[in-house]
């Protein structure tokens, strides 16, 4: 089963006890976007096999949205952060890279 | 290829099964093909045979990193039925549906085809409404399909437990000609006679990279080097985001764990399917007497093939409630496929943003009852480069167009 801590409340909280949010840092969109803007925001995800961020949330327990790193290939967890930046903390990335050295952040090529 | 016939039988039991031939012949890569198929699970077969056999394109390769048959297509629960909501749904999977009752002739390959009757549970009177619906959009579509009474129920799978504590059953969508079928047969039918037609099934070769110019694709990098092609389909299914990224666009996909689980074998109790979507389970007996049991999904991107330990729980749980002589039973066997969950739970037959690639993924939960129906479709748009009518509704654009094909509304389970 997945554990993951969560970075408010410090609790080490069970799959059972957190909702799945899916991918994290996605642009958002809303009315006065294109087709194709709000296709990317909705629908069109990375999906990757390899290095992943989500979006949980603590359902069962503080109840808040926090983000995750985690490896899709091996289940494997780097870390937890809060949801509010815009890309993953400096930290966090430096836990995937001590992990998988040949990972390169993505974000800012595709954003 | 030899034929498999009563004949054949009787001619190896007096050579003492010296003759018989391997079912499909495994060569090396060529150069080059008209068209190159990425994944031999069933889907990826059957485009290839109906390419072959309805259009006569035979210089195909099919290209497995693993071994055919070993994903999703080994590894599922084999139900079959047709009885979806939406309008192009029920078209492509009542095709399929009546593909599988002539497959084994079709193929000269027992499929195991065995339409002994899919029921769905009501347990709420919302899932009886829902059903009522699907019933009556059933009978316009040409599918057929009963809404039947707790009391049939009972009659047509007498293990059921119609009363309650916490579900009662209510009614039943049921459709008579939906049922199982064997799945390692029916990707070892499709293969074998894609081999018979020349066309090149090259296991243990993963595709790497897609090769493009000028917008089309030219051939694809795999682990036995370079092989180019005049076109290409991509059937993958939980890699379809993988291969998509290789050629460079996005799909609307999440990859992530189903699992599956069988009991030890018992003495035959159970000749129909039995779906409960509130409760969250599913069970058929198969042939050789194991109860087969599925569940739900993982929440999570995952491509180990393996998922969390609560949804056996909680599918246990829920089928020792509607069938409570299974408490005692033994499980024998647990295991997971990655499913490609699209954003409105149906599937994608596709043209691609590259003009001679082809898609064919986001069959998620439910798509092995597709496979020939599938392929039939799949085929016609590849032969043709434009989608025939099974397929048109099923391209990448609706989500960007808002013309969704929503079945996640239909069945909370879609197996
Ligand atoms: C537990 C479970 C239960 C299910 N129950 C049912 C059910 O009861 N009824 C139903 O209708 N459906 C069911 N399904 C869904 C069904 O199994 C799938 O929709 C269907 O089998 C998909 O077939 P496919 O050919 O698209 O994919 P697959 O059979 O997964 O084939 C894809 C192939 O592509 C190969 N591949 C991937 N990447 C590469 C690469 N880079 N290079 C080369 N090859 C590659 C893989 O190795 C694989 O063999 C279930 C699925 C699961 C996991
Ligand atoms: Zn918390």
């Amino acid at each position: 089963m997945l554990t993951l801590e969560c970075p408010y409340c410090g609790v080490m909280a069970d799959e059972t006890e957190l909702s799945p949010g899916y991918e994290a840092h996605l642009k958002r969109f809303g009315p006065g976007a294109s087709p194709e803007e709000f296709e990317a925001y909705m629908f069109a995800r990375k999906n990757p096999k390899g290095v992943h961020f989500e979006r949980w949330r603590h359902s069962y327990g503080c109840g808040k949205w926090f983000l995750a790193a985690r490896c899709t290939a091996t289940l494997e967890v780097f870390g937890t952060y809060p949801a509010q930046v815009s890309e993953p903390p400096a930290d966090i990335i430096a836990k995937i890279q001590a992990r998988r050295p040949d990972w390169q952040p993505d974000w800012k090529a595709t954003k | 290829m030899k034929r498999y016939s009563v004949f054949a039988i009787a001619r190896e039991a007096v050579r003492y099964h010296m003759g018989w031939e391997r079912a499909w012949a495994s060569p090396e890569p060529k150069p080059a093909y008209d068209v190159i198929i990425v994944g031999a699970g069933g889907h990826g077969l059957a485009t290839a045979y109906y390419l072959g056999k309805n259009f006569g394109i035979t210089n195909v390769a099919i290209i497995e990193k693993g071994w055919l048959g070993g994903g999703n297509t080994g590894r599922n629960t084999t139900i079959i039925r047709s009885n979806y909501l939406q309008d192009p749904s029920a078209a492509i999977y009542e095709k399929s549906r009546s593909l599988y009752e002539t497959l084994s002739q079709d193929l000269n390959y027992n499929v195991m085809f065995s339409p002994r009757g899919v029921m769905m549970l009501a347990q709420t009177h919302h899932e009886v409404r829902g059903y009522l619906r699907t019933q009556h959009a059933n009978a316009l579509q040409g599918v057929a399909t009963e809404f039947i009474t707790p009391q049939r129920v009972k009659e047509l799978c007498p293990i059921l437990n119609i009363d309650g504590p916490r579900y009662p059953v209510l009614g039943a969508l049921w459709q008579a000609r939906g049922g199982t079928g064997r799945h390692d047969a029916v990707a070892w039918g499709y293969a074998r006679a894609c081999s018979a037609m020349g066309m090149h099934i090259i296991q243990n070769c993963e595709v790497k990279g897609v090769r493009s110019e000028n917008g089309a694709v030219t051939g694809v990098d795999t682990t036995k080097g370079f092989i180019g092609t005049k076109k290409l389909g991509m059937v993958v299914a939980g890699h379809s985001g993988q291969l998509a990224e290789m050629a460079g666009f996005r799909l609307p996909i999440e990859a992530v764990a189903l699992q599956a689980l069988v009991s030890e074998p018992i003495k035959p109790c159970m000749d129909v399917v039995v779906m409960a979507n509130t409760v969250h389970g599913y069970m058929s007996q198969s042939d050789k007497g194991e109860m087969v049991i599925g569940g739900g999904t993982d929440g999570f991107n995952n491509y180990t093939q393996r998922g969390s330990f609560h949804h056996i729980e909680e599918t246990l749980r829920a089928l020792v409630e509607t069938f409570p002589i299974i408490s005692r039973l033994k499980m024998l066997r647990q295991w997971g496929g990655i499913v490609d969950m699209t954003g409105d739970r149906s599937p994608l037959i596709s043209k691609t943003p590259l003009g001679n690639c082809f898609i064919n993924c986001g069959w998620g939960t439910g798509g092995f009852k597709a496979i020939p129906g599938s392929g039939w479709a799949m085929a016609e748009l590849m032969a043709k480069g434009e989608p025939g009518p099974l397929a048109a509704e099923f391209n990448m654009w609706r989500f960007k167009e808002g013309r969704f094909i929503d079945e996640s509304v239909a069945a909370g389970v879609a197996h």
